[in-house]
């Protein structure tokens, strides 16, 4: 099947829906690739470039789309400048579409072009499931955008991001707020971090913190109990008190940062006002803020959409076509999720599409099949987030009915305790007092041992093995004061423990030896 | 000779020196120190003792000394790194026997003169004592068998087994009781003989029912059993320095157990009481799906092509001896500038701790080795893994089979590397008897072969390739 890959037509968009490179790919999985000419120029990838690899250069973005019989595309259908015509009544009967569409915002496209038998594959709608990663266009480009907000930022803060001590004096770092840590927030404190700033963060889901954790920036804990993960994922409305809390604490660290990248987005909804106009007013003359949420009416109240804009001394940066500013890198990754999808649609690799609407994940990302709309589609039956409760495997639950009947484990804890208790209590009434004295060194050598030993590092756990082996030779002790007790039937007995004690000691201490001098830097 | 007050002086020291010499085990920096600390304790420990009052009899003491001190040198020195288990497995079961030894003759020294309650509970520190150190000889001994494959690795569970032991240890709390009153009179030899073989077929049958794969807490489990046994005997003696450090390996030999049994996801009653396997719910799933073999050009051309490299060694790396030629392939790697890690889980091998000490023989620089948990977030970015004779530390299905024999075992997750090879002599089941999706995974591929000399071919490609 021949696909065609036109120029993008919106304003400033510089992406392109493949590359060179991975035309190649595509060109082995049996499909011819049709380039519009200079579809790639503003990501820097020349028509020559294409031709070299095997495809076709079109002149002419109409009889491109005319002789396509599937078209890939970055941004939706929109009416062309030049033609006058809307791209989605260029598209030929039976063919295939694939671009991001956003449905749910763009319901009178979907209309239009539900016709003449046309599919339409959604980028934006790929489902969430582990096995979907490698298409995920969402997640390629939230990559992206929160790594250029923070070069964004760095532009329009006049200071450097990392500290320093110079001869010319002392540079404090930068403090970053990151808000939201999805995918692009993650990238954003990534890149703020390897740029040498103080990085904190804030996102409802609490499971993130560990991964914010994992990108060595520090999670702003809130003291409230409420999970914010919603379906596949993603983040969900909060409750009042929450979201009081969690103003609150915002309103504190605008004081304090100099940088506050915000990433706050609901699926379906209108992105939440995080930055109310008094923060901003409370921020230090000279900072920065980068709405990533621009596009669906920005988490700051002061944002204009495509616009960075100066007021209270603060620079808002509003800008929508963050990855289309890396058009090189966005137009890369994003022409590979393109592949896997036309690898998952062709698995036998001989150049045709088959839209099997059983597999989950392509499913979920057709939108239109035939010429009917089938948006949404059913609830993914599994979700990319770590597994919720509800999916226990059946093997837990049977585990907490066998324990339930039984004690809890606080009682069983104290249960255990008393009889302990009990029993030194018992023992201490009948021991005479030599036994105690020796029963207290043992107990609080026990407790020495604990400590010492807790933090043992791994590695270490064989020489510590064999120290403490040949350490409990010192049963040797024992032998040694029994050898002079009368009766030649003891002394054999001792000498044979001695014997085999010391074989204990030299062996054990010796070879541990030999094991700490091969562990070396 | 030494005044009593010396002797306790000198005792005091030799406790203080064995913390220390713990607490420097427990880091890299402080460990050789540590051990020298160790020496240094037990000199003084044995000095005192023989130059105190009760000593008067050297000969037989002086020529055990030296003799046992002489196998003992040998044997360390000669080992090899890959039989650590065994020789640390072996060294326990002589405490338990010596323990025992003294145990039988301090039972046979009369001349202690102790009476009523104070005679009484001493007969139950011999009693315990011995119980404990026959207990840890037998046991020992088995898992020793175990560990050099003398005795199949598979767990043998005798029908009503918790029941045996439960009659075991009836059996000996009766006995000890008649021992109690045949001790009154003198008697009571034969009671301590038939509890001793009870204990020593206690030990037995209790390594016997653990399967291979926990061998690693049997082996720390063991090591803490020799502590009690030295403080059990301390208890017997009167003496403190016995009880101070019994205590210590006791402790810190059930901290190791405790921390193999984590690293496992295991209850540690139910390793004890044995039987890998035997508890899960339901059936688990059947690993299907196709082999992808690879031959040594291809690994060659993969690891060239690599540039990040995780390699997962396990117990197979150990069998095979191919610690050293893994090493060269290391350097190698790292001098075309790539990265090479390893991975280490906490279980791998047969002892806590083995790959470390494997790896560290072979001279692999300890700063480019990981433990699971640093490493496993990163495997996205990891482009070869190399699995050496590894498997359910690597099995996948440890996590999303809740019916897997292992469900719930942290283990390294190499899949989610590009690549991974996985080096295996053949297509049998990992320790635990488990099959493992990993092997028919996508990006899987199987090298099939002794490991060392798969390595030796791997090490040769690279070395003409340039």
């Amino acid at each position: 099947m021949k696909i065609g890959v036109p120029k993008e037509i919106h304003t400033d968009e510089k992406r392109v829906a493949t590359t060179p490179s991975v035309a190649e790919q595509i060109i082995q999985l049996g499909f011819d690739v049709n380039i519009e000419s200079g579809a790639g120029i503003a990501a820097n990838f020349s028509d020559e470039a294409y031709k070299e690899v095997g495809c076709s250069i079109r002149k002419n973005a109409k009889t491109l789309w005319k002789n396509s019989d599937i078209v890939m595309k970055v941004r939706a259908p929109e009416r062309h400048p030049e033609l006058a015509i809307d791209e989605s009544e260029l598209l030929s009967k039976n063919t295939c579409l694939i671009s991001f569409i956003w449905p749910a915002q763009n319901n009178e496209l979907l209309q239009k072009i539900a016709k003449d038998n046309i599919s339409v594959l959604a980028m934006d709608s790929v489902p969430r499931l582990s096995r979907s990663q490698k298409l995920d266009a969402l997640s390629s480009m939230a990559n992206i955008a929160g790594y250029r907000a923070v070069v964004e930022a760095a532009q329009h803060f006049g200071r450097f991001f990392t500290g320093q001590i110079t001869a010319a004096g002392k540079v404090a770092p930068a403090k970053v707020l990151v808000i939201g840590a999805g995918v692009a927030g993650l990238a954003a404190i990534g890149a703020a971090k390897s740029m040498g700033a103080i990085v904190r963060a804030f996102d409802t889901r609490p499971e993130v913190k560990e991964q914010i954790e994992s990108m060595d920036a520090e999670f702003l804990m809130l003291e409230f109990e409420e999970d914010g993960t919603g379906e596949g994922g993603y983040a969900k409305t909060m409750s009042k008190e929450f979201i009081e809390a969690e103003m609150a604490l915002f309103a504190r660290q605008a004081m304090d940062v100099d940088i506050i990248i915000t990433t706050a987005l609901i699926p379906g909804k209108p992105a939440p006002e995080l930055i109310t106009k008094g923060m901003v007013e409370s921020m230090k003359a000279g900072s920065v803020i980068v709405d990533l949420a621009a596009e669906q009416g920005g988490n700051c109240a002061l944002t204009e959409k495509q616009k960075v804009v100066v007021k209270h001394g603060v620079s808002i940066i509003g800008y929508t076509d963050l990855p289309s500013r890396m058009a090189a890198q966005s137009s890369q990754l994003y022409a590979t999720n393109l592949k896997h999808l036309l690898s998952e649609l062709c698995p036998k690799k001989d150049g045709i599409i088959d839209i099997n609407l059983d597999d989950e994940v392509i499913r979920g990302t057709t939108v239109i099949k035939e010429g009917k709309v089938i948006w949404p589609p059913p609830a993914p039956k599994l979700s990319a987030a770590p597994a919720p409760q509800t999916e226990a495997p059946p093997i837990a639950e049977l585990a907490t009915k066998e324990k339930k009947p039984l004690i809890s484990s606080a009682v069983q804890q104290l249960l255990l305790m008393l009889v302990l208790g009990g029993g030194l209590f018992a023992l201490g009434s009948v021991a005479p007092a030599s036994f105690m004295s020796h029963f207290t060194v043992f107990v609080l050598a026990c407790f020495i041992g604990y400590q010492v030993i807790w933090n043992v590092s791994a590695s270490l756990h064989t020489p510590l093995m064999s120290v403490t082996n040949a350490i409990s030779g010192i049963i040797i002790i024992g032998a040694v004061i029994q050898i002079s007790a009368p009766g030649i039937m003891i002394s054999i007995l001792s000498g044979l423990a001695i014997l085999i004690a010391s074989i204990n000691i030299a062996g054990g201490f010796l070879v541990t030896r030999r094991m700490l001098e091969m562990f070396r830097k | 000779m030494m005044s009593q007050g010396l002797v306790t002086m000198s005792y005091i020291i030799a406790s203080i020196l064995f913390i220390f010499s713990l607490s420097g085990l427990s880091h890299q920096k402080t460990a050789s120190q540590g051990n020298y600390y160790g020496m240094a304790g037990m000199a003084i420990a044995i000095v005192a003792t023989i130059l105190s009052d009760a000593v008067d009899s050297y000969v037989i003491l002086i020529v055990a000394l030296l003799i046992g001190g002489f196998i003992g040198t040998k044997a360390a020195l000669k080992v090899e790194m890959t039989q650590m288990p065994e020789l640390v497995a072996l060294m326990h079961s002589l405490v338990g026997m010596a323990a025992v030894l003294v145990g039988y003759a301090n039972f046979l020294d009369s001349s202690t003169g102790l009476l009523g309650i104070e005679k009484t509970i001493h007969e139950v520190e011999i009693y315990i004592g011995i119980f404990i150190g026959a207990v840890t000889f037998s046991g020992s001994i088995i898992a020793f068998g175990k560990l050099c494959g003398k005795i199949s690795g598979q767990s043998v569970l005798l029908p009503a087994r918790h029941w045996l032991n439960l009659g075991l240890l009836i059996a000996t709390v009766w006995l000890g009781n008649f021992f109690l009153d045949s001790a009154e009179t003198g008697g009571g030899t034969l009671a301590l003989i038939v509890m001793t073989l009870i204990a020593i077929a206690f030990g037995i049958h209790m390594v016997m029912a653990i399967g291979g794969a926990d061998m690693p807490v049997v082996v720390s489990m063991l090591n803490s059993y020799s502590g009690w046994a030295a403080a059990a005997t301390g208890f017997m003696l009167n003496n403190d320095l016995l009880i101070v450090t019994g205590a210590l390996v006791g402790s810190s030999g059930a901290i190791l157990s405790y921390i193999m049994c984590k690293a496992m996801n295991r209850h540690f009653l139910s390793v004890i009481a044995g039987g890998f396997g035997s508890v899960s719910g339901g059936e688990s799933a059947v690993v299907e799906g196709e082999i992808s073999a690879i031959d040594i050009d291809e690994t060659v051309q993969l690891l060239i092509d690599a540039k990040n490299i995780m390699i997962i060694p396990g117990y197979g790396m150990a069998v095979a001896q191919a610690q050293h030629t893994v090493n060269e392939i290391t350097k190698l790697l790292r001098a075309k500038d790539k990265t090479v890690r390893f991975g280490i889980h906490p279980v791998a091998g047969r002892m806590p701790g083995h790959m470390n000490v494997l790896l560290a023989e072979a001279k692999v620089p300890y700063d480019i080795v990981y433990e699971m948990d640093e490493i496993n977030e990163d495997f996205s970015n990891v482009d070869v893994s190399i699995v050496i004779g590894a498997n359910d530390i690597v099995n996948p299905s440890a996590l999303d089979d809740p019916n897997s024999p292992i469900a719930g075992m942290p283990v390294i997750e190499c899949w989610k590397s590009a690549t991974t090879i996985v080096l295996k002599r053949s297509m049998a089941a990992g320790y635990a008897g488990v099959g493992n999706p990993l092997f028919v995974h996508d990006n899987t591929h199987m090298l099939f072969g002794d490991a060392n000399d798969s390595m030796q071919s791997i090490l040769k490609g690279l070395n003409n390739k340039g």
